[in-house]
């Protein structure tokens, strides 16, 4: 008897060894590929070359990480790539971030869906912000928000996205979450980009910026500008602590915008777990920090199945107000 | 004083080696380009456009290199003008008038030293100006709100034509055919797709500098093809240059008076180069009169009209800088190229892009001395260079073309769309309707149309608030005086214009 049971339990040992080996047998490419939805210069860009730069230098790979630029549609291009050409492909990362989420979840990328990719994880975020001309009379959230309910057209937006792009959306949160019910009568004015947008602010002849926190940093030095509201769930850390947040001003609404990634979706289970595993290391990581401080990315950090459900929770709350408002039918 | 702060961390940033580097490099492309007959400023951009692309550069080189390629094509227009009779550029034309007669006493030399000497002032001045008027404007066009930027916009379509255009109808044509161009892509306003038939390439609309490659550079290719212009130009041997102090003494008031009428020019949308050295050359003609001898090789007649186009070239810049509005052509295709490096000009980029604007500023002064050097004592390499047949020229400006176009996206699609523009372009041509007019229509027309609907939703639909403030009225009598002085002025500059033209010829050969 003994000796049997010693048998089997050598055999388990083996087993469960050879297991948990082939769980660990996953084994990354010399070099993978990060592609970058955008022209060189952009965010996206910005995210493969310094996440890139920080997987080489702790070794995660034996080669380098490439970055392909692959701008089109606002991500498109190179999501319908990523789905229709590199399904399998182990050693390939796409850089995202929020507005990738708010295409998809608007169906702008013609065919696609946010279930054709594997979310893998966000590393850093850059937090949604509203603020106002120094000569504004509105001081708090609570006060313009309270104009808004008395009239919903008196305040007029502008900020650096399309209309129903994120920076819009944004606003339809705060509002939203504020009490306003006449959503769709908030004015909003495109721009094609947030300084553009600032510009008018500043000069003012628009009552209201909505953007991220990177975007104004610049102005709250010149005193140009006053910010009502960070839209995080805490204070930012110092130096920018001094700003209040919606949720102090009870409003609940938060919106960062996220950079991270995305993998192909027939990839393994192991091949998923090891973008997974990288992705928490760079984070944990001194170089990353060193970037975030640099670069003014705010703490943000969920991977794997935690950062799928954050999409998909992200990808619905887009959607219903989205359809509120009539962008999506 | 604040003013001179930046412009020292401009020098900063522009005497860096790699900097130094670029600048000396799109002096000498530049000049090339501009020596060469047919390839203007406006060409000469656009083809070197993909060269900073497939290279790399950061935002700061490649300005750096474009705009040492920009005022050195301003140089190099006169060579072939003075030792050919043939202008290299547009704005060269006048510099004809006097630059060959000179040449052909056997002084080519000293009129092309004149020429560059008149060329440095006028560049130097108006970079000076640059610098005061640009801050100043950046700091007033606060004051723009969507209302006075809608009449910014239908002010700069207004001068399109410019005074010395040719046929207003085919600029209008041109301008349409951009505008049309424009609309492909997402509605920022809406944020519908338009025209977009669910291909994702075209969503965000089509690139500009694609557009510009195919149309400038692509046509001049099929053009040449057709010509068959595969020799050279005619050798011509340079004299040993004799230039006395005296001689500079002599051209400076001239060199002076034409910096700053040539400054003027630049600044206000429409005129342009050619129009600054025109009136340049004009004016001094009419003070020297008869103690001059112009027409038969007077070194003020060449100093004059250069120190125009060079002035022009530079003062072209401040609207494209602070406002976003370009003044002329070339500075189109520069705003262009700075939207394409996620750069927006106005008001914001001389407090948030300080290093880059000043940086350029910088380097538009020390591009301005090494062209000087350059075009001094090494003026026999480009009349050298000037013999090349196009035969080996235009492949290499057709392979940098299109590896530039293809490493801006890594897209095959790409390069299908610019051989598209390229066709476009040879049938434009071909119809005499002018390319400059489309590429602002494509860059103009989504920014006014953007205007229009903010100023719209601003005011709850009320259409008045397009003439509601002091400075938009002023804004739209501009744009209606820029609309109807061609009709009047045009056909007398023009028929002033040929006909000194013609004398030349008539002297000349």
């Amino acid at each position: 008897m003994k000796k049997v049971t010693l048998k089997r339990a050598l055999l388990a040992a083996v087993i469960s060894g050879l297991c948990s080996q082939s769980v660990f047998a996953f084994e990354q490419s010399r070099s993978v590929d990060c592609i970058a939805p955008a022209a060189p210069g952009g965010g996206w860009d910005f995210t493969c070359r310094t996440i890139g730069k920080v997987i080489t230098d702790l070794k995660l790979i034996d080669g380098a990480v490439q970055t392909n630029n692959m701008p089109g549609a606002g991500g498109g291009v190179a999501f319908a790539h990523v789905v229709g050409k590199r399904k399998k492909d182990d050693a390939l990362m796409v850089a995202s971030s929020t507005a990738t989420v708010t295409r998809l979840a608007q169906r702008q990328f013609a065919g696609m869906d946010p279930e054709r990719v594997r979310w893998a994880g966000a590393v850093g975020a850059d937090f949604g912000v509203i603020a106002v001309g120094k000569n504004s009379p509105f001081n708090t959230l609570e006060d313009l928000i309270a104009a808004m309910k008395a009239d919903a057209n008196s305040v007029k937006f502008a900020g650096g996205s399309a209309a129903g792009g994120w920076d819009h959306l944004k606003v339809l949160m705060a509002a939203k979450s504020g009490g306003v019910t006449d959503l769709k009568h908030i004015s909003y004015l495109a721009f094609a980009g947030g300084a553009e947008a600032l510009t008018q602010v500043v000069g003012g002849h628009i009552s209201a910026f909505t953007g991220d926190v990177s975007e104004v940093i610049g102005f709250l030095e010149s005193g140009d500008l006053k910010v009502l509201a960070v839209l995080s769930d805490e204070r930012l850390p110092a130096p920018l602590d001094h700003l209040p947040t919606a949720k102090e001003q009870n409003i609940t609404a938060v919106a960062p915008n996220w950079r991270g990634f995305y993998v192909p979706k027939d990839i393994s289970d192991e091949a998923y777990q090891w973008w997974v595993d990288s992705l928490d290391q760079v984070y944990a990581s001194e170089q990353w920090r060193e970037v975030m401080r640099k670069s003014g990315l705010m703490p943000f950090h969920k991977t794997g199945e935690e950062f799928k459900t954050f999409v998909d929770e992200q990808v619905q709350e887009i959607r219903a107000l989205s359809t509120e408002v009539g962008l999506i039918r | 004083m604040e003013t001179l702060d930046f412009l020292l961390q401009g020098f900063a940033v522009a005497l860096t080696f790699e900097n130094l580097m670029f600048a000396a490099l799109g002096a000498l492309l530049g000049t090339l380009v501009g020596a060469l007959p047919g390839l203007g400023p406006a060409n000469g951009v656009a083809i070197l456009i993909p060269l900073a692309f497939g290279m790399g550069l950061s935002a700061e080189a490649s300005l750096i290199l474009l705009t040492s390629v920009y005022a050195g094509a301003m140089y190099g227009g006169r060579i072939s003008s003075i030792l050919l009779n043939i202008p290299g550029d547009e704005p060269a034309m006048m510099t004809c008038l006097d630059g060959h007669p000179l040449a052909l006493k056997g002084k080519a030399a000293e009129s092309l030293a004149i020429s560059a000497i008149a060329s440095f002032i006028g560049s130097f001045l108006a970079t000076i100006g640059l610098v005061i008027l640009a801050p100043w404007l950046a700091r007033f066009a606060l004051k723009f709100g969507p209302a006075e930027y809608f009449a910014l916009f239908t002010l700069a379509f207004a001068t399109l034509g410019g005074i010395t255009g040719k046929n207003q109808f085919k600029t209008v044509i041109a301008a349409c055919i951009g505008l049309m161009i424009a609309t492909v892509g997402i509605d920022l306003s809406t944020g519908n797709q338009r025209y977009t038939y669910d291909i994702l390439e075209l969503y965000e609309g089509i690139d500009f500098i694609i557009a510009i490659v195919g149309l400038f550079a692509i046509s001049e290719l099929l053009v040449f093809i057709e010509k068959h212009s595969s020799e050279g130009l005619k050798r011509v041997v340079l004299n040993k240059l004799k230039l006395t102090a005296a001689d500079i003494i002599g051209i400076l008031p001239t060199s002076l008076r034409g910096s700053v009428l040539g400054f003027i020019a630049g600044v206000l949308p429409g005129a342009g180069a050619s129009l600054g050295s025109f009136i340049s050359y004009t004016l001094e003609k009419r003070i020297i009169g008869d103690k001059g001898h112009f027409g038969e090789g007077d070194p003020r007649g060449i100093a004059a009209p250069e120190a125009g186009n060079n002035a022009a070239a530079n003062g072209a810049l401040v609207p494209m800088l602070t406002l976003g509005v370009p003044g002329s052509g070339t500075t189109a295709v520069l705003l262009a190229m700075l939207v394409s490096l996620n750069i927006q000009p106005g008001p914001m980029l001389f407090t948030q892009n300080a290093d880059l604007v000043w940086g350029v500023i910088a380097a538009l002064f020390v591009g301005n001395l090494i062209l000087l050097l350059m075009n001094i004592p090494m003026v026999g390499v480009f009349v050298k260079l000037l013999s090349v047949p196009p035969k080996y020229l235009m492949p290499i400006v057709t392979l940098i073309a299109s590896v530039g176009i293809y490493a801006i996206s890594n897209s095959a699609v790409d390069l299908f769309f610019m051989i598209g523009f390229g066709v476009l372009g040879y049938i434009l041509r071909k119809l005499e309707i002018p390319l400059v007019p489309i590429i602002l229509g494509m860059l103009l027309g989504p920014e006014m149309e953007k205007s229009l609907r903010h100023a719209l939703t601003l005011s709850n639909g009320d259409w008045s608030v397009l003439w509601s403030s002091s400075l938009a009225v002023g804004i739209w009598t501009l744009a209606v005086v820029g609309l109807i002085t061609p009709y009047i002025l045009g056909p007398i500059l023009r028929r002033k214009m040929t006909k000194e033209a013609e004398k030349v010829q008539i002297t000349g050969s």
